[in-house]
């Protein structure tokens, strides 16, 4: 032992001063990439090529989880299947009758707006994606979803499910996108209570099923139950989609702000698949910018100029559709 | 010149490759506020088993692909991972002579020091700097480092 470390610590020795000047040429190549990366700019290309490198390894990190649901989805029963089909079939026609419904309303409200014609639809196209990776911590409520700028997607898209807001996208690569959830500290929506439509902010908890809701005053009109619409401010989502339902309304004598919780109506931790939305502008229910919530604020959507018929969901590289991250404003 | 030890560097890459895909692999969500840093844990092991096999660029490029897959300022855990390996390869002989136990204490005040670094820059780039939940790892990581020491052991052959 003792000849051991007499012969290896005269290599450590040897190795010192060298060990000590590599490690401060990476601290001073990890404080410049950070500087330059606080910046904003061009290492966002160097990004773009790192996430195109990470993405054959992201897909063998899910791979488990993948085989899994497969796997259950293969060995679904033939009766389990046919129930289901019902059930899909009921709630397709009830969707049908509900549509017919909604185009009538559409001509009303051109007519008492005075307008020729009908408005444009607010979604313009929309497109699916599946969770590859999702990360959920008290720090990070994160998804990587397997569609990326060659398939349109831009930076600061609104991101929905079918039952209500997911998040946003921060950060594109070319085939993946990293979306921030709305329960991730760090992301604000603002939000109006759908029955008295009173407007304030929600925040991100840090769990998967909880939102904030920090600067109501403690007289303000909410109660448990209520639901939380996205009020069009901010820039990125529009106006009138289903954010969450309040769980919980405290009022302490000794603040003058209540505490609010809401519980967020898409299932964000359950879900794996996810709908990308392209907004016609046009449309008065479209994101208006520039003033909304401290994390939203001053992200324009970028206008994507779809040629074809917005029927096409999911044409891959519409031509001017492919947003390069460059070419969006940084947020970080 | 000493004579060359064997350098297991494959065996490094494929483990590192493996640590990453740990410490991101899709769990429940009541595992992520524990779940070990893996990544960090198996740059640890070789600097301090075979300094010479990455040296301090393992580190660096360990925590570059961090920072991609957490889209974390770039370079801030790149730093952290950097300064883990050199301290690791420093005292590489300190930590591989003592027994296991009191390895696991190193390893914890090694994960205290990556999780203050990025605590710092975290506080530094206006990212929000949490509670005491982001600290949990440093624990659970030092109580895995027992079971990950005696993996990787097996993979290449000591002197």
């Amino acid at each position: 032992m003792a000849v051991l470390s007499s012969a290896t610590s005269s290599y450590a020795t040897q190795r010192g001063p060298a060990a000590g000047f590599r490690f401060t040429l990476y601290a001073v190549a990890s404080v410049t990439l950070m500087f330059l990366d606080q910046r904003g700019g061009w290492l966002e290309r160097a990004r773009y090529g790192l996430a195109a490198i990470a993405y054959p390894l992201n897909l063998a990190i899910n791979s488990p989880s993948a085989a899994v649901r497969w796997l259950q989805e293969t060995f679904e029963t033939r009766a389990e299947l046919e129930t289901e089909n019902a059930q899909l079939r009921a709630k397709q026609r009830e969707l049908e009758i509900r549509a017919l419904r909604l185009a009538a309303l559409e001509r009303d409200n051109a007519e008492l707006r005075g307008l020729k014609k009908a408005l444009p639809p607010l979604i313009e196209k929309w497109l699916s994606g599946e969770v590859i990776r999702s990360e959920s911590s008290s720090q990070r409520q994160r998804l990587l979803i397997n569609r990326g700028a060659t398939n349109g997607v831009f930076k600061s898209q609104a991101v929905l499910s079918n039952t209500g807001l997911v998040g946003q996208t921060l950060r594109v690569g070319p085939w993946t996108s990293e979306i921030i959830l709305l329960t991730d500290p760090e992301h604000a929506v603002p939000v109006q209570v759908q029955r008295s439509g009173l407007r304030t902010i929600a925040v991100g908890a840090g769990e998967p099923s909880a939102l904030l809701l920090p600067f109501l005053p403690i007289q303000s009109d909410i109660r448990e139950g209520d639901v939380l619409v996205t009020s069009g401010l901010g820039g990125i989502f529009p106006a009138g989609y289903p954010v969450a339902r309040v769980s919980e309304v405290k009022r302490d004598g000794n603040s003058v702000l209540a505490q609010v919780r809401a519980t967020p109506l898409a299932g964000l931790d359950r879900d794996h698949e996810v709908m990308f939305v392209w907004f016609d502008e046009r449309s008065p229910a479209a994101p208006v910018g520039d003033q909304g919530g401290p994390n939203t604020a001053g992200i324009m959507p970028q206008a994507v100029s779809a040629p074809g018929a917005p029927g096409a969901p999911g044409a891959p590289g519409a031509p001017g559709s492919a947003v390069a991250p460059g070419n969006a404003e940084p947020k970080r | 010149m000493i004579a060359r030890e064997h350098i297991p560097r494959g065996t490094m890459i494929l483990s590192t490759i493996i640590g990453l895909g740990l410490q991101f692999l899709p769990l429940p969500a009541v595992f992520d506020d524990i779940r070990p840093a893996f990544l960090v844990l198996t740059v640890i092991y070789w600097s301090v088993a075979v300094p010479r096999a990455g040296g301090i660029a393992l580190g660096f490029f360990s925590g570059v692909a961090i920072d991609v897959f957490m889209g974390a300022v770039l370079g801030q855990y790149a730093l952290a991972t950097s300064l883990i390996a050199y301290l690791a390869i420093r005292q590489h002989l300190l930590v591989r002579n003592k027994p296991v136990f009191e390895q696991t204490l190193l390893v914890a005040l090694a994960l205290t020091i990556y999780e203050v670094v990025v605590w710092v820059i975290d506080g530094w780039s206006g990212h929000r700097m949490g509670g005491i939940t982001r600290w949990l790892h440093v624990l659970t990581g030092a109580v895995v480092w027992p079971v990950v020491t005696a993996i990787l052991g097996q993979t290449h052959s000591r002197r």
